[in-house]
């Protein structure tokens, strides 16, 4: 045999021979590429998703957003000593805006800035609070004490002459809702994962399987509304607390939506530990539950971790519950105040947010702090299963 | 079919016999009694709650629910039990999930369709697919409302405006059409997954017979591995409507209209929606007691699209998978 | 299309090297092939007749599936395999990257080990190939499925029901409907994987029965473990043992006088 011929003979094999495949058969060929490139659109999609949350929130995160009232401003004659993209910050105009502008109307916007400064009323001149530039990651984030105030705290008020944005309080409330809600739905859900995938006889298994998984179906507007209208009624008058809406009661609620989520995981974990385990166990005169608890649980531990870890990945991007029993926006980790998660602050506040002004800018960055939360989780969630499946499985 | 039932000649299995049973009766021990009690009683507690969430509904809406209720458009003030009607509700929710469904399911069932059928399971290209079909089913609900917002509306919908020289924003404002995207991109997972899922049950000896008679991989897919996957890829399309239709955070900022006199008519217009109505029914209302009984009523009408949707999703895959299992 | 495998006198001249009269239809040269970095097949040298019988037989696990499915090249569908070496169908290189591997497969038919007929009736079966290399009058169709559900011995079964789902058969008539389907495209070569091992004894013998018949039209080659089968039906045999040719020649041979003493060991069922 000839080099070259060997040459043609040894390919790794692929599907027909692609290569030549455009010439032979031009449809399939095509088609083939088509196919590919549509699927490469889940890809796309979740890099424009970032792209496009981060994009509107970018100027929070460059310092280009300006929310104090009394600033000095910059005298137009300065006009050419600032760099476009200074001046751009400055004028609060898009890159676009600034391309279309000559000289001559730059420096009419500049005057116009010298006399909005001359309109702003007095009071503000002595105001502290007026010469803050609220979007400063400082005041995101820490405590500050606002006038008016006798400690430094944590505010968020996003109207008012002094916009006030700390997020803390929001990371809060969402905090403390979904962790009422993980320490209500993992138990329960992972104990109904137990005893469906080990000790329910296998009829009663095929109906429960499926009717705990349509809780999912049940839309999370309509568990929002039944916590409102029922539950936050029954759970005042158990437990005689203040406020009738409050974190417990959405917490609660906020279980129930992911429910389903921990049980399909978790139950799945379960099912895939081998029966050779289980078998064995009982062989040797475990009991069903001693099987469960001291065998297969441990087993399917990892599984069930991601389950917990993917169920709190659902909760903190949970927006209606939340928005529809509690929507307050206070500093508290009391169980029974209100409290307002972040999602619930995008969906409430985005529709008076003025497009591109810092408000609408603090949203986006929210949201794009929520994506990257739960992108986090879910990365996790995702990990300890594969590990956890390749681990059963024999892989390394 | 054949192959299912073991033949005739083969012993019975031997069931248990008294002296096995002897050795294998336990103990009767508390603990595991109790706990497994538990466990039982976790399940119950959830069963428990699906059935009163779905009866306190239907016993307090089927008595609100009437035809002029789901036939009627309503004045400005929906908040009036005697004149008001959910009709443009149930056609906006319906319009955007139709509109939703031209989008993503196609898109779903060719990625489905090149991750089991001509991608390398080891390749990077799928690895980092899977990785984000995965990542797109756990973006929260109100991000990709945020994102149809920044994507769709201020960035697509101002260009076109933009590009037709409309004097007026036409497309670059929230409407129908981002609504639906939005939701497309969402549901986009649910597609892919169900569908991949169809395509895997599929026995590969079919997919052998027809390449070996000569059939091109085109081929093959079209005329003998999608018909076979129907049934899959319609339980995909089905949960995705059905997830798609009760969600409201993604269309907050894209579409979702609080009132309108009309129904909508063109693909720019807004619209208004029934899970939005619960959330303006129960939380602006003047007067709860005098709008819970229309508001039971709008829950109601949600809950049987939403619910019966996904039901006929559940019986359509349990007979899918009771015929491939036939199948071998 | 029209053009066949079947080579010219001229160019199968040159290798004469197999001690047999009949020009060899299939030239199997040094073929090695990997599965990844294992390899399954070790050198394999072989030269097969056109109208003959051949059998592959051997242990599980020994390449024989293996070597088949190279000659219709369906380990394409499978990731990371390599094939070393050529292997000619009358005198065309299959591997080359010319070959347009859609006409190769419909010249070299298969039939294999599980019966697989498509959740259609019992005509779209075998009508399925036929629409594929464009049969498309209702009248053309009719006749070439009848001819070759007959050629399969399956008409006089299924003539009645010819609209009735395929897998409403039993599993020996699904092979048969699979055989059906095979030859309904008139291929030159059959390519059979083990076609009766998932077959109670009865249709076993039918399907044997048929391949005696078809060894009339085409050149046959079968991958069986049942030795019984293989003298039966076979004219030659290839014995392979870990992914080598142990031994090739005339059936009876193989199995009354073997040269090599791990064919005698496998034949008379020391091991295996």
């Amino acid at each position: 045999m000839t080099p070259s011929e060997q040459n043609d003979s040894r390919r790794t094999s692929g599907w027909m021979g692609i290569q030549r495949g455009h010439q032979a058969r031009p449809g399939e060929w095509l088609a083939e590429k088509f196919i590919f490139l549509v699927s490469l659109s889940a890809i796309l999609m979740v890099l424009l998703i970032f792209l496009f949350v981060a994009r509107e929130a970018l100027p929070v995160f460059l310092g280009q957003t300006d929310t104090a009232l009394v600033k000095k401003p910059i005298p137009p004659d300065d006009l050419d000593k600032l760099s476009p993209a200074k001046l751009e910050a400055y004028l609060e105009i898009t890159p676009e805006q600034f391309a279309k502008m000559t000289k001559a109307n730059l420096h009419d916007l500049m005057e116009m800035k010298v006399e909005e400064q001359d309109d702003v009323p007095e009071k503000f001149r002595n105001d502290p609070d007026a010469h803050i530039n609220t979007t400063e990651w400082k005041y995101l984030v820490q405590p500050h004490q606002w006038k008016g105030y006798d400690k430094p705290e944590y505010i968020w008020q996003p109207v008012g002459e002094i916009k006030k944005f700390n997020i803390i309080p929001l990371v809060v409330g969402t905090l403390k809702v979904t962790l009422i809600g993980l320490l209500f739905a993992v138990p329960l859900a992972v104990g109904a994962a137990i005893y469906v995938s080990q000790l329910a006889r296998p009829r009663f298994r095929e109906f429960l399987k499926p009717a705990i998984e349509l809780l999912s179906g049940i839309p999370s507007v309509v568990v929002g509304f039944f916590a409102l209208l029922v539950m936050a009624t029954v759970l005042q008058s158990l437990f005689h607390y203040q406020t009738r809406l409050n974190a417990f009661v959405a917490g609660l609620a906020l279980g129930f939506a992911v429910i389903p989520v921990i049980f399909s995981i978790a139950e799945d974990a379960l099912t895939s530990v081998p029966r050779t385990y289980t078998q064995a166990a009982l062989a040797l005169g475990a009991s069903r539950w001693q099987t469960a608890w001291q065998i297969v649980l441990p087993a399917a531990l990892p599984g069930v971790f991601a389950a917990a870890v993917l169920g709190f990945g659902r909760a903190i991007g949970e927006t209606m519950i939340v928005l529809m029993v509690c929507s307050a926006s206070v500093m508290s980790w009391s169980v029974f105040d209100s409290a307002r998660s972040i999602t619930t602050t995008i969906a409430a506040e985005m529709a008076e947010a003025v497009s591109g002004g810092p408000h609408y800018r603090i949203l986006f960055m929210l949201g794009a702090l929520l994506f990257a939360a739960t992108f986090i989780s879910n990365m996790i969630g995702d990990l300890v299963i594969h590990r956890f499946k390749n681990k059963l499985e024999g892989k390394k | 079919m054949n192959t299912l039932t073991p033949p005739e000649y083969l012993p019975e299995p031997p069931s248990s016999s008294p002296t096995t049973r002897h050795f294998r009766a336990e103990k009767f021990d508390f603990w595991s009694f109790f706990f497994s009690g538990l466990t039982g009683l976790a399940t119950l507690f959830i069963i428990g709650i699906l059935v009163t969430i779905l009866l306190n509904i239907i016993v307090n809406g089927w008595s609100a629910i009437s035809w002029h209720f789901v036939s009627t458009i309503p004045k400005k003030d929906f908040f009036d039990a005697n004149t008001t009607g959910v009709l443009p509700m149930i056609v906006g929710t319906s319009f955007r999930v139709i509109v939703m469904t031209i989008f993503v399911i196609p898109v779903g069932v060719i990625t489905a369709i090149y991750l089991t059928e001509y991608a390398a399971n080891t390749s990077n290209v799928t690895r980092i697919i899977r990785a984000a079909v995965n990542n797109l089913a756990g973006v929260p609900s109100i991000v990709f409302g945020l994102f149809g917002l920044g994507f769709f509306i201020n960035f697509v919908g101002k260009h076109m405006d933009a590009l037709l020289h409309n004097p007026t924003a036409v497309w670059g404002q929230p409407a129908l059409i981002w609504a639906s995207l939005t939701l497309a991109v969402m549901t986009l997972p649910v597609v892919i997954v169900a569908t991949e899922e169809s395509l895997k049950a599929i026995p590969p000896g079919l997919r052998e017979a027809s390449l070996a008679l000569g059939a091109t991989k085109l081929e093959t897919i079209l005329k003998i591995v999608l018909p076979q996957a129907l049934p899959g890829i319609m339980t995909g399309g089905i949960l995705a409507v059905s997830r798609a239709a009760g969600e409201v955070a993604p269309i907050l900022f894209t579409g979702v209209a609080y009132y309108m006199a009309s129904l909508p008519q063109h693909l720019s217009d807004q619209f208004m929606d029934l899970g939005y109505h619960v959330f303006v029914l129960s939380t602006q209302s003047p007067n709860i007691e005098q709008t819970r009984p229309i508001l039971y009523a709008t829950v109601l009408v949600l809950l049987i699209l939403t619910f019966a949707l996904n039901i006929v999703a559940i019986l359509i895959r349990a007979r899918v998978r009771k015929k491939l299992r036939a199948l071998g | 299309m029209a053009e066949t495998l079947i080579p010219k006198p001229a160019t199968s001249a040159a290798s004469g090297a197999a001690a047999k009269t009949a020009t060899p239809l299939i030239d199997i040269d040094k073929v090695s092939l990997y599965y990844g970095a294992s390899k399954a097949l070790k050198s394999i040298s072989l030269k097969l007749e056109e109208k003959v019988v051949t059998a592959f037989i051997g242990p599980s696990g020994c390449g024989k599936s293996t070597l088949l499915r190279c000659l219709n090249r369906m380990n394409d569908l499978i990731d990371n395999v390599r094939i070393e070496g050529s292997m000619r169908i009358g005198g065309h290189n299959i591997y080359d990257p010319n070959v347009d591997v859609i006409e190769l497969r419909k010249r070299v038919g298969m039939v294999f080990q599980k019966s697989n007929p498509f959740p259609k009736s019992i005509y779209e079966n075998v009508a399925y190939g036929l629409r594929l290399h464009g049969v498309k009058s209702k009248a053309d169709l009719d006749a070439r499925i009848e001819e070759s559900l007959t050629a399969s011995a399956l008409w006089d079964e299924v003539k009645d029901r010819l609209h009735s789902s395929a897998l409403g058969l039993s599993g020996g008539q699904q092979q048969r409907l699979c055989i059906a389907r095979a030859i309904a495209i008139k291929p030159e070569i059959l390519l059979m994987d083990e076609p009766a091992s998932a077959l109670d004894p009865i249709a076993t013998s039918r399907v044997e029965d048929l391949i005696l018949d078809l060894k009339k039209e085409f050149t046959i080659v079968i991958v069986t473990h049942n030795m019984q089968q293989a003298a039966r039906i076979s004219d030659q045999t290839a014995f392979f043992y870990i992914g080598e040719l142990v031994e090739y020649g005339a059936t009876q041979k193989i199995f009354t006088n073997p040269a090599q003493k791990r064919t005698e060991d496998y034949v008379s069922g020391r091991f295996g």
